[in-house]
């Protein structure tokens, strides 16, 4: 049978590998990538908490962050395309406009 | 002890999300993401969270990888993904993260959490009853707020991607 801490071992494990992506790459849309992984692992602990405390609130709160994270995907892709249109890269290294 | 279902999803879903960071092709990457997302709907599967998982699969493997390759096909040339990752920083991001999953791992482990009375698998799982009672009941305000979010996500990227405004501001900068 599968205990509580498997699922939260898994959940720390795709935390850290999507931790490594958002420090190394460079790529914007790898960096999108990395944060749906982080925000999966979130999901996959308020689910394994909640089946095995019983309690209805972590699986509703998994459906807002599910949902949120549909419009914050919309958000940043639309803002890597007009990046892209304005530097003809998607590099975060070279969006340096904004830098004092 | 963990079965062969969860050794087996386990599997997948980590080794797609390497495969998504690591892969050569950007378009490959954004695949591995969609499989490593229907890996975290299996989980939820295991976890008797069968409501969840198909909000999972429709949303992330059905909504947000469809965009994702979209925007990948449309950014897409040659030499733009061979952004070169330098090696300090590599090692820098292993050890962040090896140090990440060693050190809240570790308090995780030593944790009340292992022990086995904790939480019961043995009572029912969730009833969907329950969470649609509590989602239009206490939380409903919430879920109000939270279609309003996501209409003024999309509104706002599809003002962000539209095309006549820059095409203006180009031609003034030129």
């Amino acid at each position: 049978m599968n205990q509580l801490i498997d699922f939260v071992i898994i959940s720390i494990a795709l935390f850290s590998i999507g931790i490594y992506g958002l420090v190394v790459k460079r790529n914007a849309i790898r960096m999108i990538f990395s944060i749906e992984i982080i925000a999966n692992a979130a999901n996959l602990n308020l689910v394994a908490f909640s089946r095995h405390v019983h309690n209805v609130e972590g699986q509703v709160f998994a459906l807002f962050s599910i949902a949120i994270a549909a419009a914050e995907v919309a958000v940043a892709l639309g803002i890597i395309i007009i990046a892209y249109r304005l530097y003809k890269q998607i590099d975060v290294h070279e969006f340096r406009s904004l830098k004092g | 002890m963990v079965d062969a279902y969860f050794v087996g999803i386990a599997i997948l879903t980590i080794g797609t999300s390497i495969v998504a960071l690591e892969s050569k092709e950007l378009i490959y990457g954004a695949i591995a993401l969609a499989i490593s997302m229907l890996g975290i709907a299996g989980f939820f599967l295991l976890l008797d969270a069968q409501f969840v998982a198909m909000f999972q699969i429709t949303v992330y493997v059905g909504a947000v990888a469809v965009l994702v390759i979209f925007t990948v096909m449309l950014v897409r040339t040659q030499d733009l993904f061979s952004t070169k990752d330098d090696k300090g920083r590599k090692v820098g991001g292993i050890i962040l993260a090896l140090v990440t999953l060693g050190g809240v791992g570790a308090i995780f482990l030593v944790s009340g959490i292992t022990n086995p009375m904790f939480g019961n698998l043995d009572s029912d799982p969730i009833d969907i009853k329950e969470i649609g009672k509590s989602m239009l009941t206490y939380y409903s305000p919430a879920l109000i707020v939270l279609g309003l979010t996501l209409a003024g996500a999309v509104i706002g990227a599809l003002a962000l991607a539209r095309r006549e405004g820059l095409l203006k501001e180009n031609e003034s900068i030129n």
